[in-house]
């Protein structure tokens, strides 16, 4: 059986409240904050950036598996912000972490979805045998262009993932991917800031695949969604996902641990596993949990998981994610501007 | 003039039609019009499609010709009309006319248009086009800009107040909420609507219709082949024009091309307005309807805020307007909009509409192109007009 052997989160301390956007562009903080369901959002510092928070989640992740960073055969940092648009994030992230030179890596994009593609692909190489542990990341600091309605959740975080065959933290059962041309949102080359088609990213991007993808899992596994404790979708706000819960007959208190949109805002790529590893920090042994990804363009990834007993071990040695949650600073909005390098001259 | 009824009705669904081109839906309108009519398609003698800006939005001009091979009408005549977002409306008279002047005998009239494939902010410049790109669209204005600066008109001049603007569009939306085909078929508070978002001070977003795809389509025909169909006749069309620059207008708190267009057509269909069972009106934007009302004598000049205040404009009061929603609930496919207008006062004669006003025998549309550049008019009833 191949899953989970560690995992971790990182989440930047700095925030900025939904209100504090709104008030520089005379908009209103509530209206957003009813109808969107974000807060407020993680905002990276100036020193951080995708390999920083991917380093640090996977830190945290190799605590948890318990494992000689050397035995990771492979890593994998699924991003849509990789800091070099040519030289790879993954390079500099095997060298802080103590794992290799001999190693395999590669940088992934898939918009927000190419974490679970990272988990994916490391599950397929301990399943062949050719590597014993894989790490699988994906994080992001996210971007919005100033004023676009984007700059209320486009924040900064990641989770990585042990994917290996012994000491499973959780069982992945199975997993399904669903994924077509779909030009819901997109980001050209040398573009610092990227375009959407505003309500085009809902129904035919983000429900669609999510659900396409959810209905192929439960279909391939022969399981309903009552089969399942916990359930993790994408985040893009906090509304999406309670949407597709209730298309898919899912009750809200399942993806109540998931939903750190709402204080942390969309990590992107760390946006659902982020909410996985809020859901494993609080698993109990033998939950089963579901998870759908989803990353524009478009394409989803959903996993059916369950829970081990080790967990209740593992998830004391490292930095849970509520840590990371709770552990903030506001800032202001020139702060943020600042910070994000949004004053250009 | 040979006398010309409306013998057939079709939309589409209203709204972000992702999956739908600009012909699909053109085809689909013009289909559910004919068989609505019970004609076969080989009746019909010629075709009119307004439509704004296909070029614009979909890279497509020409559609006149296309959407006739989509429907399988060639080789008959088929022409565009464009007169913004009076381009359903002029349409409409173009192929009343055809009839009327004993050229052709059924005519499909349809409008058409594809929105959503642009940005906001590309639809928006688009738009534009309706207004006087070198006077206006030149220094930045926008077409919520130029009928904010008409609510503010109205506003200073009448007394007029946001709660009675915003409750044009807390009408429509109670009335928009039983169709079907709305694009947004739902109520909103008069709360929600003051409190929207602010788009070009005093209008907010629940005062401006919405970016949609959608199309629309009527059969009209002669006396002769009408007769045995259960017509609605057309009693008047009426079109009349105003300078293109909001700046050139002699008043900025009225629509002078609608109120000239409205005496002749009450003269000519024999009735006045208090004999409108029914009203389509533009609500592009929530200000154009209390201005509508004034041009159509519904209510002296100044007194249109309260006249919607007051429900006279709901179903179930005075004048019904908007009785299935409107632009802003319905939806507002620039091009189309006119012939739906038409269509749903066909609806209201023919007692089939989704908001039904009980017994209701004459009702009039009015499409405006612009900030009002373009005013069509139509009075259509239940009985011939005595001659």
């Amino acid at each position: 059986m191949i899953g989970i052997t560690g995992y971790g989160a990182y989440i930047p301390r700095f925030r900025i409240k939904a209100e504090e956007i709104a008030r520089v562009w005379n908009q209103d903080g509530e209206a957003f904050k009813r109808g969107m369901k974000i807060n407020e959002k993680a905002v990276p510092a100036a020193d951080e950036d995708t390999v920083t928070i991917s380093v640090a989640a996977a830190k945290n992740a190799i605590a948890r598996a318990g494992i000689d960073p050397q035995q990771i055969g492979a890593l994998f940092i699924g991003s849509e912000s990789h800091p070099y648009a040519v030289k790879p994030s993954g390079t500099m992230a095997v060298d802080a972490l103590g794992i290799g030179p001999e190693v395999m890596v590669a940088d992934f994009e898939f918009a927000c979805k190419a974490g679970t593609a990272a988990m994916q692909c490391c599950m397929g190489l301990v399943q062949s045998g050719m590597i014993k542990y894989g790490m699988a990341i994906g994080a992001d600091t996210a971007q919005g262009q100033p004023g676009d309605a984007l700059e209320y959740s486009a924040a900064a975080g990641g989770a990585a993932f042990v994917i290996g065959r012994d000491n499973l933290i959780a069982k992945i059962l199975d997993t399904f991917s669903f994924t077509s041309d779909t030009p819901d949102f997109w980001r050209r080359e040398g573009e610092k800031y990227p375009r959407h088609g505003a309500r085009f990213t809902g129904e035919p991007a983000y429900f669609k695949h999510v659900i396409e993808a959810t209905k192929g899992l439960l279909k391939k596994t022969g399981t309903t969604v009552n089969d399942y404790d916990k359930v993790v979708f994408h985040m893009p706000n906090g509304k999406f996902p309670r949407e597709a819960a209730k298309k898919l007959g899912v009750p809200e208190e399942k993806i109540r641990d998931s939903l750190v949109v709402e204080n942390v805002g969309n990590s992107y790529s760390g946006s659902s596993i982020v909410g996985l590893t809020n859901v494993l920090d609080k698993a109990t042994p033998g939950e089963k949990i579901l998870m759908t990804s989803f990353g524009s363009g478009a394409g989803s990834d959903s996993f059916a998981l369950e829970v081990t007993d080790r967990i209740i071990k593992a998830r004391d040695l490292a930095k849970k994610t509520e840590y990371y949650i709770n552990n903030k600073t506001y800032v202001d909005y020139g702060t943020y501007a600042r910070l994000r390098k949004k004053l250009t001259v | 003039m040979k006398n010309v009824a409306v013998i057939g009705f079709g939309q589409t669904k209203f709204g972000e039609l992702w999956d739908r081109s600009l012909r699909d839906l053109a085809a689909e309108a013009g289909m559910l019009a004919l068989k609505d009519s019970g004609l076969e398609p080989e009746k019909i003698d010629a075709f009119y499609i307004g439509n704004m800006a296909a070029g614009r939005f979909a890279g497509q001009e020409h559609i006149s010709a296309l959407a006739a091979d989509h429907m399988g009408l060639n080789p008959i005549p088929a022409t565009r009309t464009e007169a913004a977002c009076a381009s359903g409306a002029t349409a409409f008279r173009q192929a009343v006319l055809a009839v009327a002047s004993g050229r052709h005998d059924v005519v499909m009239a349809s409008g058409v248009e594809k929105m959503t494939d642009l940005k906001t902010s590309e639809v928006t410049t688009a738009l534009m086009g309706a207004a006087d790109q070198e006077w206006e669209a030149g220094i930045g204005l926008t077409f919520p800009g130029l009928y904010a600066l008409m609510a503010r008109a109205h506003m200073a001049k009448y007394g007029t107040t946001l709660e009675q603007i915003s409750t044009v569009s807390v009408i429509n939306h109670r009335h928009g909420a039983k169709n079907k085909k709305a694009q947004y078929p739902y109520e909103i508070t008069l709360e929600q609507a003051m409190k929207s978002q602010l788009v070009a001070d005093p209008l907010r977003l629940l005062d401006c219709s919405p970016i949609t795809d959608g199309a629309a389509s009527v059969i009209v025909a002669s006396e002769e082949i009408a007769k045995k169909l259960n017509p609605v006749w057309v009693l008047s069309v009426q079109q009349a024009s105003d300078t293109v620059a909001l700046h050139d207008r002699k008043s900025l708190t009225e629509l002078a091309a609608a109120k000239i267009a409205a005496k002749k057509a009450y003269e000519e269909a024999g009735l006045p307005a208090t004999k409108m069972d029914v009203t389509e009106v533009h609500d592009c934007f929530s200000i154009n309807e209390i201005l509508s009302v004034e041009a159509l004598g519904y209510c002296p000049d100044g007194k249109g805020g309260k006249f919607v205040q007051d429900g006279k404009v709901a179903v179930g009061g005075e004048r019904p307007v908007n009785t299935t929603g409107g632009l802003k609930a319905g939806g507002h496919p620039v091009g189309a909009t006119g012939i739906r207008q038409i269509g749903d006062i066909y609806l209201q004669l023919k007692g089939k509409s989704c908001n039904q006003v009980k017994g209701a025998s004459a009702g009039l549309a009015l499409n405006v192109g612009g900030s009002g550049a373009t005013a069509n008019l139509a009075i259509l009833g239940r009985e011939l007009r005595r001659k």
